[in-house]
């Protein structure tokens, strides 16, 4: 799994390639919490275009980025979600707790729209 | 970069493969020689009665026991020749919910649950406590992770049993006799349990049972198992239609024949008993 960061106005778009496993999330964990508690990045976007399964481990990564963002007061969403990935936060009847959107562009403009599911 | 295999369109790769397989306890052979596959996301009942050999194969597919002879392939690896480090990586996907729940009774459910996480893993505490919820909340016991075990109801054990051995995210699901000393209802609960889980995370799942109501509800395929030896492979239809005596019998709960002939009764009181099946 490869994860990279990128600015995008105030927004810091975290791009993920490979799957979110027990093994690598810990890499995840600590780039958004580093995004989150020490860069104060005001909204933390992260791109699962290019992931095609997240196990329990990595859904928790997301938890904690998506608890500590409303800690901070700065806001935390995810678009690009895979059927599988989609289903996994299904699952686990966390959909609807993540701002989830179905690309990019909707993403940097959302916050105050509710998400449209990804197909 | 060379062009990746091309799949074949045929049966979808076997998550495990048993070959010839042979299990004995000293000098006592109890398997005695058996083969089947289990496709890649199916589920599996192992059927059959009291001493049928299906618990020692149960044990055996997880590493718990040593085959005399045969083989186990478990996602295309042979269980007997890989290195320690594969033989380890292979046992993490694999998660077993024993007969009796198993579970520390002098830890939490909570503790229970995260202790293969934090065995095998280098997860952050804070990540572990999040997932540890995650997996009560898929069993129905959200809010139970600081109850010790002896505090719950057998139906609950079985489920923090489940939770437990969800925990690694297994990509194989090994039951014993899931549903044994549960009411009805609560048995249904755990049928339920194990029909969500197939569907959600496509794991393949092995089941041993003698519950015939939970075996056709949540099996793909079933195998019946009597005196170590496979006497039917078949889908859940395919088994309810057999004419095989042996089959039938089972299905249709007949009683074994009591020994009523002198003979028979003067062997079993001198120990002069029949061969058994080989």
């Amino acid at each position: 799994m490869d994860i990279s960061t990128r600015q995008s106005g105030a927004a810091t778009i975290v791009d993920v390639v490979g799957d979110i496993t027990l093994y690598n999330s810990p890499q995840v964990r600590r780039v958004l919490l580093e995004l989150l508690k020490e860069k104060k990045t005001a909204r933390v976007i992260v791109n699962l275009e290019r992931v095609r399964y997240i196990d329990s481990a990595g859904v928790a990564s997301l938890v904690e980025g998506l608890k500590l963002s409303r800690d901070l007061k700065s806001t935390f969403a995810l678009f690009g979600l895979s059927r599988t990935a989609r289903e996994v936060l299904e699952l686990t009847r966390l959909i609807k707790v993540f701002e989830v959107y179905n690309n990019e562009e909707e993403a940097l403009r959302g916050g105050s729209t509710n998400a449209a599911p990804a197909r | 970069m060379s062009p990746a295999p091309t799949p074949k369109p045929s049966a979808p790769p076997s998550a495990i493969s048993v070959r010839n397989l042979r299990v004995k306890y000293g000098e006592r052979e109890i398997l005695h020689g058996i083969s089947f596959e289990v496709p890649a996301g199916e589920t599996l009942v192992i059927l059959g009665g009291s001493g049928s050999g299906k618990s020692t194969l149960l044990r055996t597919l997880v590493g718990l026991e040593q085959p005399s002879s045969g083989e186990i392939w478990i996602q295309n690896k042979d269980f007997a020749s890989i290195s320690e480090n594969e033989r380890d990586d292979l046992l993490k996907k694999m998660g077993m919910s024993f007969q009796g729940g198993a579970l520390f009774g002098s830890m939490t459910v909570g503790e229970n649950v995260a202790l293969p996480l934090q065995e095998h893993t280098n997860l952050d505490e804070s990540t572990i406590e999040i997932m540890v919820r995650l997996k009560l909340d898929q069993v129905g016991l959200s809010g139970f992770e600081s109850y010790m075990p002896a505090q719950l109801s057998g139906g609950m054990k079985k489920r923090a049993a489940i939770a437990r051995a969800l925990a690694m995210d297994p990509e194989i699901l090994f039951f014993d006799e899931p549903s044994a000393g549960l009411d009805p209802i609560i048995a249904a609960g755990i049928d339920e349990l194990i029909l969500k889980l197939k569907k959600a995370f496509r794991i393949t799942i092995v089941v041993v049972t003698h519950e015939l109501a939970s075996a056709f509800l949540i099996a793909d395929r079933m195998i019946l198992l009597d005196k170590g030896v496979i006497v039917a492979n078949d889908t859940v239809a395919e088994m309810q239609k057999s004419l095989q005596p042996r089959v039938r019998q089972f299905l249709d709960r007949v009683p074994e024949p009591e020994l009523t002939g002198e003979i028979d009764y003067l062997q079993m009181l001198t120990g002069d008993v029949p061969p058994q099946r080989q």
